[in-house]
Formats: C-alpha cells, structure tokens, sequence
C-alpha cells in the first residue's frame, strides 16, 4: 500500500454512498419550512385556486368538452401535476441554491459526520417532500371544487395514490433540478431552466390543452421525452381512471410507458444530480 | 499536557488546482494536547491545509491522518473527532442562536436532551444566553464569531480547528476566545490554529508553523522562533540620513533596517545595549522594545503586500 497518494478528480458517475443521516439534511429543512410556513406556504396555495377559477371555472365556461368531459375535469389532475413539478423544481434550484452558495449551509454541514452526497441526497428528498406537501393540498383543493360542478373532479379510487406519486415524480424533478444547480454559477442562470424548460412545459404536456391537437411529431417529442408528460398521465390515470388516448396508444401501454419512463429517469437524474454537485462542491 | 502521541501528522502533503499549488508538499506533525498556530500571509495555504484535515478538501497527494484515520478513507470518524470554526460566517440564516447549536449537534447524531443541555452550556460559557432566541441577522460580527466557536465544541471535539478565530472581534471578545483556547488547551484538546496577530499566536501557541508559498519555511515555539531570526530587543527610532552610519558603528553586529520613515535596530546582546547610544545622541521619538513574532513574521515572509 506504498503506492503514492495521487487522487484523480471524483469520477462524474458512481453510486452515492448513503446513510440514514440523509434525513438529518431533510429534517433541517423541514424545521426551517414549519418555522415559516406563513410566508412560503400559504401564499402558494392559492395559485392552484387561481387557475382552478380563472381556467376551469371562467375560460372553460366556453368550451363544450374535451374527450366527453368538461374542460374543468380535464384541468384538474393537470394541477396536480404542475404543483409537483413546480414544488420540487423551485425548491431544488433557486432555494438550494440559496442554501449552498449564500448561506454556505452545505459547507457547514459537511463539517460534521455527514457527507456531501448525503447533503444532497437530503436536498433532493425534502424536494420530493415539498412536491407530495403541494399536490396534497391541490388534491384537496380539487375535491372541494367538486362541490361546484356537474362531475366531481376526482372520480377514481386510484387518487389514494396521488401522495406517492407525487413523491417519486418530486424527486425526478429534484434530481433534474441539482443538475442544473451543480452548473449554475450564479442565481440569474436559473432563468434558462425556468423559462425554456419548466415553462414550456406547464403548457405543452396535455396539461390545458389535450396532447392530441399537437401536430403529431410534436406529440410523439413531448410524449417520448418530457417528464412532465408522464406526470400528468400518470396523475391523470390516479385521479380520473383514464388518459389521454396519445398517437392513439391504449391506456394500459401510455400509463406502462409513463410509469417506467419516470423510473429510470429518476434514478438516473438522481445520481447524476449527486455526482454533478459532488463534483461541485469537493473540487 | 503535550504528550508524545502524534494526533495528526501529513506528509508530502499537496493540493494542487488546474494551475496553481495551494500547498506543496508539506510534513508536520501535532501532537495531543498541543497549540500550533499557522502563520503565514493570504494565500499562503493556511486555510487549504485546514481544510483538508476535515475532508473539506481531498488532497491531491501525500499522505494526512488525523486521529489515526486517513484522510483518503475514513473522513465520517474524523469529522465526528474533529471541530471547525471557519473562517467565513456559514451559521444557518434560518435558525435562531440556539437552534443553530441544536441543529448542528444533530449532524453529529447527538440526542435532543444532550443536544440542549451542551448548547445552553455553550451559550452561557461564550456570554450568548441573551441572544439565545434571537435570529443570526440580529447579531453583531463578534456575536458570530463567538456563535461559530461554540458550534465548533458542541461535538466535544478531540481535534479543534480554528481559522482565524479573532479576526474582526473587540478585545474584550478576544480575550474571551483567548480564555476559551487556554481552557481547552488544559482539557486536553489538541488546537490548530491560523491568525494575522502574532501576539495572539506568541501567547496562545506552543509551537508556531510559519508557512508561505504552500511551504512550511520555518517552525519552533515562538521564543526559540524570536531568538533565533531577531535577537532580544529592538530600538526603533525616527530616520535621519545621518543614523545609519552612526548606527553601524555602535552596533555592529545588529541587524539594522529601514521601515519607511522608521528606523528598527535589532540586537541579541543582552539588555540595556542602546542606553549608552541613546544617552549620547539626545534622539527623539525613540523605543526600545523586546523582540517579538511580528519581527519573526516580516523577516521570514517580506514586506510586500499579498492579494486575496
């Protein structure tokens, strides 16, 4: 073992080493989201009311029906959806972020017996967290709005499942999210993510407008590889027992499709996401 | 006590970046119970070399254990024997003052009663207990300063890594720190410490690394540092062209150099050397001091001013 000490730079790829102190990070953040709960939280609540209202209720007053339903049906599970893309995204960009380079957050804890990649790890769970605190509360919203109209909003027993789902599609969005905080050298870079990513998205995932009036290369793309895509189908499926039919697929072979994609994705943004901001952060 | 037990020793230690050698290759040793101070001007590899004594940084190459684990393997043991107080300010925004400590002790898998008790105990020692729900914007830089040496003990750390840990305080602030190392140092705690003041480091220090470049150029405790690169006494008086030669004269063996409009004159003969000189030339404006660090310091390391 007298070989010289020469360290490579960390390798980009290798599977994080973690431990049960991942959650020690996670609840680090949890305390901090207890403690201002009244300025961070509830005022996000009341976005999904907003486009419940101004969307479902006032602009889909125009609009006879989309696949057989009414357009507020069709943008309800599409909610869900948003908030779990939009809660961990933000939380994952703009907030760790904030944590790792103005707060030094990070390098104060790495001082203790937990590791970088726990750090992150921990990070990408309360993202996870924040995704499944959010959707809950737009599921919530969405089941009271029923109250209001002809078919209740949520129709399926499936729609138990919501909080699970909203976990693990929380942490793909999380892990997406670190890759571009591992390469942000300053705050305003998020703007590229937000704008030309996230945004594009709310629009043009089957969201407020159904996938199938998109010119059909434009499906398939949006189909084959946008993650929030999968979110609504999936969301969809849990929340109403259906999907929509895309490139004509049945619902068994786009929610097996959505289901799978979101798996692998997931663990591959999640490790990436740890090694990008290993690299980051030790070098 | 200082014992012979080498806690943390490198050797051939190096971090290098893409075009530039923090530190090159340095050996040293500490051992138990002792106080080192690292001297040396910005840039020097101070705050690199600490840095990689708690895994903050993997060094490029050589070899560094401390506690008897390696750097290379064993960080989590190491992080959990060692203590850091940083630098820069990196307490969390979003936590009270005593939040801040029981927040921390948890990272160290300390249970929520133990946690308390420390942190209260912590608050008290370091004269915090008022500020003890206040938000960290409330407090003032030495508030933080002392905040952050408290977060550094509440692992009761066997290894406490101090990066300039005065700098910015007030002087009742820093003697309060100062109690704080001497304390420690009597409870066994091996301390490594960096610092701009040399009187800091000649007075709480058993033994002085003075580094520059990413090298070690010199070490010893600071009386055999003094004695050995300055001499005794130092005569400082005001310049005059006329001086130099006169003092050549007198002094002949003395070092004797100009510092702007000041001149210093550095002797080892014993005391009371520059009386006669004195009584005879009627100066004005002149003092004769002891020698001390910063004499060592500026010699070792030159005049010229370091950037960032």
């Amino acid at each position: 073992m007298n070989e010289p000490n020469l360290r490579k730079s960390p390798a980009s790829f290798s599977w994080p080493k973690l431990s049960y102190r991942v959650w020690m990070v996670w609840h680090r953040n949890f305390d901090v989201f207890l403690n201002t709960l009244k300025v961070n939280f509830f005022p996000s609540l009341l976005e999904p009311i907003l486009y419940l209202a101004a969307f479902g209720f006032g602009l889909g007053g125009f609009i006879p029906s989309i696949e057989g339903q009414p357009y507020v049906n069709f943008i309800a599970p599409a909610l869900v959806a948003i908030s779990i893309m939009n809660g961990s995204f933000f939380e994952c960009t703009y907030a760790s972020f904030v944590r790792m380079y103005f707060q030094k957050t990070f390098d104060a804890i790495v001082a203790t017996p937990v590791s970088v990649e726990e750090v992150v790890a921990g990070e990408l769970l309360w993202g996870a967290t924040r995704a499944t605190i959010n959707a809950t509360i737009v599921l919530a919203v969405i089941s009271a709005a029923s109250l209001f109209t002809a078919v209740p909003l949520v129709s399926s027993p499936l729609f138990i499942l919501v909080p699970l789902i909203a976990f693990f599609a929380g942490l793909l969005f999380s892990s997406i999210a670190m890759c571009f905080t591992a390469a942000a050298p300053n705050v305003d870079f998020f703007n590229y993510p937000a704008f030309l990513f996230v945004t594009p998205m709310l629009f043009l995932c089957g969201t407020f407008f159904p996938l199938t009036s998109l010119p059909i290369p434009a499906q398939g793309l949006a189909f084959a590889v946008l993650p929030l895509t999968q979110v609504v189908n999936v969301v969809r499926g849990a929340i109403v027992g259906a999907v929509e039919p895309i490139l004509g697929l049945s619902v068994e072979a786009i929610l097996a499709y959505s289901v799978v994609w979101l798996v692998l994705a997931t663990v591959l943004f999640f490790v990436m996401g740890i090694n990008l901001m290993k690299k980051r952060l030790t070098s | 006590m200082v014992s012979n037990e080498v806690l943390i020793g490198a050797s051939g230690l190096t971090k290098k970046y893409d075009n530039y050698t923090a530190v090159n290759g340095i050996d040293f040793e500490v051992y138990k119970g002792e106080c080192v101070g690292f001297l040396g001007p910005n840039g020097a590899g101070k705050t690199t070399t600490i840095r990689m004594i708690y895994c903050f940084l993997l060094p490029s190459a050589g070899k560094l254990e401390v506690a008897g684990f390696d750097v290379h393997t064993e960080c989590r043991k190491i992080k959990a024997v060692v203590g850091v107080a940083p630098q820069e300010d990196n307490l969390d925004p979003d936590f009270s003052v005593l939040k801040n400590l029981t927040t921390y002790a948890r990272y160290f898998g300390i249970s929520k009663d133990e946690a308390l008790k420390r942190a209260e105990e912590q608050l008290k020692f370091f004269q915090l207990e008022e500020k003890r729900d206040a938000p960290i914007m409330s407090l003032s830089t030495g508030m933080k300063r002392r905040l952050i040496f408290a977060r550094a003990l509440i692992n009761q750390p066997q290894v406490l890594l101090l990066d300039e840990p005065t700098t910015g305080l007030d002087p009742q602030a820093r003697h309060l720190v100062w109690d704080e190392v001497r304390y420690l140092k009597k409870q066994g705690v091996t301390i490594i410490l960096t610092t701009h003041y040399m009187d800091e480091a000649e007075v709480l220090c058993d033994r002085i690394l003075i580094v520059d470049h990413g090298r070690i150029i010199e070490q010893g405790t600071p009386k055999q540092l003094i004695e050995k690169h300055v001499g005794k006494e130092v005569l400082e008086l005001d310049y005059d062209e006329k001086l130099p030669v006169l003092l050549k004269e007198a002094f002949q063996s003395a070092r004797i150099e100009r510092l702007g409009d000041r001149l210093q004159v550095f002797t080892d003969q014993p005391h009371g050397v520059f009386e006669a000189f004195l009584q005879k030339h009627k100066l004005q404006n002149v003092m004769i001091r002891n020698a001390n660090m910063e004499d060592v310091f500026l010699k070792l390391t030159g005049r010229g001013l370091r950037e960032e």
